[in-house]
C-alpha cells in the first residue's frame, strides 16, 4: 500500500479569484459568440430539415398557446383595469383604448411573449439537449455523421424565431380583446369604436418595432437555451443547470434588448 | 455460443496509434501509449474505472482530441484531418455507448432510419426499410420495430444501439462496455452478438470493458491499460499469466472463489 501523500493546495486570493472570474465570463462570451457564428455558418447548409423545423414550431408555438392565451388576456383586462382610474382622474377615460394598444403593441405583447417563452420554451430547450448531451445521444449523432449541431440546434432557433412574432401578435390582439371587453363593460363602447381609436395612434414603425422585438426575442431564447443544453455538463446535475440557465439568461438578454431596440426604434420615429 | 476462428490480416492495420497522450487538468489519463488494431481483429482493451478505456476510443472516433501522439484510422491521421473529411470517416466507424444513447424522442424504426437517412442521399423508402430491417434481424428484435426506446429493456437497447451502427455498414467498430448492467444470461448474448458482428459485417473492433467473461468470449486479443500506458497486450491466456499484482486481481476477481 502506498503511503499516504500530503497536499496543500494553496489558497487563491480575492484578486485571482476576481480575475478567475472576469476571464471566465469573457470565455463564455467568446464562446457564445462562437456558437452564433456556427449557427449561421450551418442554417444556411443543406439538410434544411422542414419536418424537424415544422416539428418544433408545433412544440415551441401549439404547445405554448393555451399558456400564452390566458395570459395575454389578463393582461389585457388587468392593464385597462388598472389605468382606469388615473384617466379617470383626468377626465381622459376616452383615451383608454389609445393608451391600452399603446402599450400592449409597443411593449407588453412582444415582452410578456417573450418572458413566457423563456420559462415555457427555453427551459424545455435547455432540458432537452442537456439531457440528450449527458446521456450520450449528441455524441452518438456525432460520430455516426449526422451533424447534430443542425439538427438539433439549427432547427429549435429557426422555430423560436418564427414561433415567438407569431405568439407575440397573438398575445396583442388576445390583449386587445381583453381591454375591449374591460372597456365595453365599464363604459359601454362598441368593439368598431375601440378597434378605432385603438390603432388610431399606432404608426408602421410601432409595428415594425414590435415585430423586430419580438423576432430578436425568439432568436434569443432558441439560441440562448440551445447553447445552454448543448455545453451541458456531465450529469443530471448539468440538465437542471442548463434549464435553469436557459430561462435566467434568455430574461436577461430579453430586458437588455427591450431597452436598446426601443432606444434603435425611437431614432426612426 | 463457441467464437469462430476470426480472419485477422496482420498486416493491414485499422487503427494505429503511437505515443498517444492525453490529459484533463493536471490529471494524465494516457501517457503515450502504442496499439495496433488490425483488420479482422476483436482487440479488448482492459482496465479499471476511470483509466482512460472510453477517452480512447473517443479520441480514435475524433470526440476527442489528442495532446500528443499520432492516431491513425483508416490511413487518416483523426487529429490533422478536416471537419468534413472527419465526417466521412465516422460514417465508416460504429460506435456502441456504455449506456446505448438511443434517442429518446424516436421510435426503433426511426433511430434505426436516422443515420441512412442523413448520409446516404437519394436512397428510396424501400431501400430504407429493406436496410432496418435487416439490421433488426441481425440483432435479433424485429418486434420492436415501432416501440420507444423507453419500453426497451437493457439488453433490447444495447442490442437495438449496435443495430444503429451496423446500418451504416462500418468497417471499425467500438464497444464501450457492451455488457455493463446486464445480466449474465444476457451478457452471453450481447457477447454472441459481438462476435457475430464480427463475422457476418467482417468488422474490426475495439471493445472496451471490465467483464473477463466477455473479453474471453469476444476478443482476439487483450490489451490491459494501466496507469495510463498498455503494460500487458496478447491473448487472454498470455495477458493473465502472471504474478502482477495490478491484473492478477482481475482474474480472481471473475474466474476464482
Amino acid at each position: 500500500m502506498n503511503t499516504t501523500e500530503s497536499t496543500t493546495k494553496p489558497v487563491p486570493s480575492r484578486l485571482s479569484r476576481v480575475r478567475g472570474s472576469v476571464s471566465d465570463f469573457f470565455l463564455m462570451l467568446y464562446r457564445v459568440y462562437a456558437f452564433i457564428i456556427r449557427f449561421f455558418k450551418e442554417v444556411l447548409l443543406p439538410p434544411y430539415d422542414l419536418k424537424e423545423i415544422v416539428r418544433q414550431c408545433y412544440e415551441t408555438g401549439v404547445r405554448s398557446f393555451t399558456l400564452i392565451t390566458l395570459t395575454g388576456f389578463i393582461v389585457g383586462v388587468i392593464f385597462t383595469k388598472q389605468s382606469r382610474p388615473s384617466l379617470t382622474s383626468f377626465g381622459a377615460t376616452s383615451w383608454l383604448p389609445s393608451l391600452v394598444s399603446i402599450a400592449i403593441m409597443k411593449a407588453l405583447a412582444p415582452l410578456v411573449t417573450a418572458l413566457i417563452a423563456a420559462g415555457k420554451v427555453g427551459s424545455s430547450i435547455g432540458a432537452e439537449l442537456g439531457s440528450m448531451r449527458v446521456t450520450e445521444q449528441i455524441d452518438a449523432m456525432e460520430v455516426s455523421g449526422t451533424k447534430p449541431f443542425k439538427f438539433l440546434v439549427c432547427t429549435r432557433v429557426i422555430a423560436t424565431t418564427i414561433t415567438i412574432p407569431l405568439l407575440a401578435t397573438y398575445v396583442a390582439f388576445i390583449a386587445l380583446l381583453g381591454g375591449y371587453l374591460n372597456v365595453s363593460a365599464n363604459e359601454g363602447t362598441t368593439y368598431v369604436t375601440f378597434m378605432e381609436q385603438a390603432f388610431e395612434p399606432l404608426t408602421f414603425v410601432d409595428f415594425w418595432a414590435s415585430l423586430s422585438k419580438a423576432i430578436v426575442f425568439g432568436f434569443t431564447i432558441g439560441i440562448v437555451g440551445c447553447y445552454q443544453g448543448f455545453n451541458a455538463d456531465k450529469g443530471t446535475e448539468g440538465v437542471g443547470k442548463a434549464a435553469n440557465g436557459a430561462v435566467v439568461t434568455a430574461m436577461f438578454l430579453v430586458f437588455i434588448e427591450e431597452v436598446l431596440i426601443v432606444q434603435i426604434a425611437g431614432w426612426f420615429r | 455460443m463457441e467464437k469462430q476462428k476470426a480472419k485477422i490480416d496482420l498486416t493491414n492495420e485499422v487503427v494505429k496509434i503511437r505515443g498517444l497522450e492525453k490529459s484533463f487538468g493536471d490529471y494524465d489519463v494516457l501517457r503515450g501509449i502504442d496499439l495496433d488494431l488490425y483488420q479482422g481483429e476483436n482487440l479488448v482493451v482492459l482496465g479499471r474505472s476511470g483509466t482512460g478505456k472510453s477517452v480512447l476510443i473517443k479520441l480514435i472516433s475524433g470526440l476527442l482530441m489528442p495532446d500528443k501522439g499520432l492516431v491513425e484510422v483508416l490511413g487518416h491521421n483523426a487529429a490533422t484531418i478536416s471537419q468534413r473529411e472527419l465526417e466521412a470517416l465516422r460514417i465508416r466507424i460504429g460506435f456502441s455507448f456504455q449506456n446505448s444513447a438511443l434517442y429518446d424522442s424516436m421510435t426503433v424504426r426511426k433511430n434505426l432510419e436516422f443515420p441512412l437517412v442523413r448520409n446516404r442521399k437519394g436512397i428510396t423508402r424501400a431501400e430504407i426499410d429493406k436496410n432496418v430491417e435487416s439490421v433488426l434481424d441481425a440483432v435479433g428484435l424485429s418486434q420492436t420495430i415501432n416501440q420507444m426506446p423507453s419500453e426497451l429493456s437493457g439488453g433490447q437497447r444495447k442490442r437495438i444501439g449496435i443495430a444503429r451502427t451496423l446500418i451504416l455498414n462500418p468497417e471499425i467498430m467500438m464497444y464501450d462496455e457492451p455488457t455493463a448492467g446486464l445480466d449474465p444470461i444476457t451478457c452471453i448474448e450481447i457477447n454472441d452478438l459481438i462476435n457475430e458482428v464480427q463475422q457476418n459485417y467482417n468488422t474490426s473492433s475495439i471493445i472496451i470493458t471490465h467483464d473477463l467473461t466477455c473479453a474471453k468470449q469476444t476478443g482476439d486479443r487483450v490489451a490491459m491499460l494501466l496507469d495510463g500506458q498498455f503494460q500487458r497486450v496478447g491473448t487472454f491466456e498470455e495477458v493473465f499469466a502472471t504474478d502482477d499484482k495490478r491484473v492478477k486481481p482481475f482474474y480472481d476477481y471473475n474466474f476464482t472463489e
